[in-house]
């Protein structure tokens, strides 16, 4: 699956990394804790969290994830969307809460993460 | 200390403490370096895990860390030398879930008490010693094979 049919399919819209949305996305990875995203989330996963602050970037380049999903609509600060532009990162809002979110995501891929 | 023999590659970098806008700049930094040095992929994983977490602990607790990144045929040798507070209790530091983050950094998503029981985890070598008032040192090594 491309991050833009998963874009497509939550009604995401997208912040940053525009250019980005031909890449294979292989899972998804849920969690506000970011020791637990940079351990556990898998590379090419798109990582749904609530956080809007400019440190989620660079987890998202550590662990080559495909994109973040922010949650409830919440606006990223406008440092974080200037550092995701800058190291390529998809930056994309969901207007569901989580659950809602991860609940559409989750069917997109079998077997989870 | 025994040292590498055929050393190939030596960096040092620095991070200053508290610059959370900046934080995460050396992990990512390494990990380029070593994705263009063509170091095996799951090796390069493990140091991004292991140097973030060092890098967030400076930031977070410590004033300010040289870091020398040792690169040979045989291992990858990080070590993360911190100026700050030390850690009073370094195996109650290590437990998983124990963490002094302020509530402003558990806002951002910081203080699982997962960072350094994770940098352990991922290293081949672990060591950690540190002097209240002074810093704390991090080594740790990861085997190219
Ligand atoms: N470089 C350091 N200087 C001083 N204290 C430190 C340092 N690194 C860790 N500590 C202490 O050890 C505790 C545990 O560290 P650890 O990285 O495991 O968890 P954390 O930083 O609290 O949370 P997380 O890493 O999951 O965000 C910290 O809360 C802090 O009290
Ligand atoms: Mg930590």
């Amino acid at each position: 699956m491309k991050l833009k049919d998963v874009v497509e399919r939550l009604h995401l819209s997208v912040l940053t990394g525009q250019d980005r949305l031909d890449q294979v996305v292989t899972g998804g990875y849920a969690s506000d804790l970011l020791s637990d995203v940079i351990a556990n989330s898998r590379p090419n996963s798109v990582w749904v969290t609530m956080h809007i602050h400019e440190n989620i970037v660079a987890v998202a380049v550590l662990k080559d994830l495909a994109g973040i999903i922010i949650v409830q609509g919440r606006q990223p600060a406008p440092e974080t969307l200037q550092k995701a532009a800058k190291e390529k990162v998809v930056i994309m809002v969901s207007d569901l809460p989580a659950f809602e979110t991860i609940g559409k995501l989750s069917p997109l891929f079998e077997g989870g993460t | 200390m025994k040292r590498v023999t055929e050393k190939t590659f030596s960096q040092s970098f620095s991070i200053v403490g508290r610059e959370f806008f900046d934080a995460g700049k050396v992990s990512t930094e390494i990990k380029t370096m070593l994705k263009e040095l063509g170091v095996d992929a799951g090796i390069i994983r493990r140091i991004a895990i292991a140097m973030y977490e060092a890098e967030m602990n400076v930031v977070m607790y410590a004033t300010e860390a040289t870091v020398t990144l040792e690169l040979s045929p045989k291992a990858i040798r990080i070590v993360v030398d911190d100026r700050g507070p030390g850690i009073p209790d370094v195996e109650l530091a290590m437990q998983e879930g124990y963490s002094t983050a302020t509530t402003e950094m558990r806002e951002m998503g910081f203080g699982a008490g997962m960072g350094l029981p994770n940098i352990k985890k991922n290293a081949d070598h672990f060591r950690i010693d540190s002097v209240v008032g002074k810093g704390t040192r991090l080594e740790i090594s990861i085997s190219m094979n």
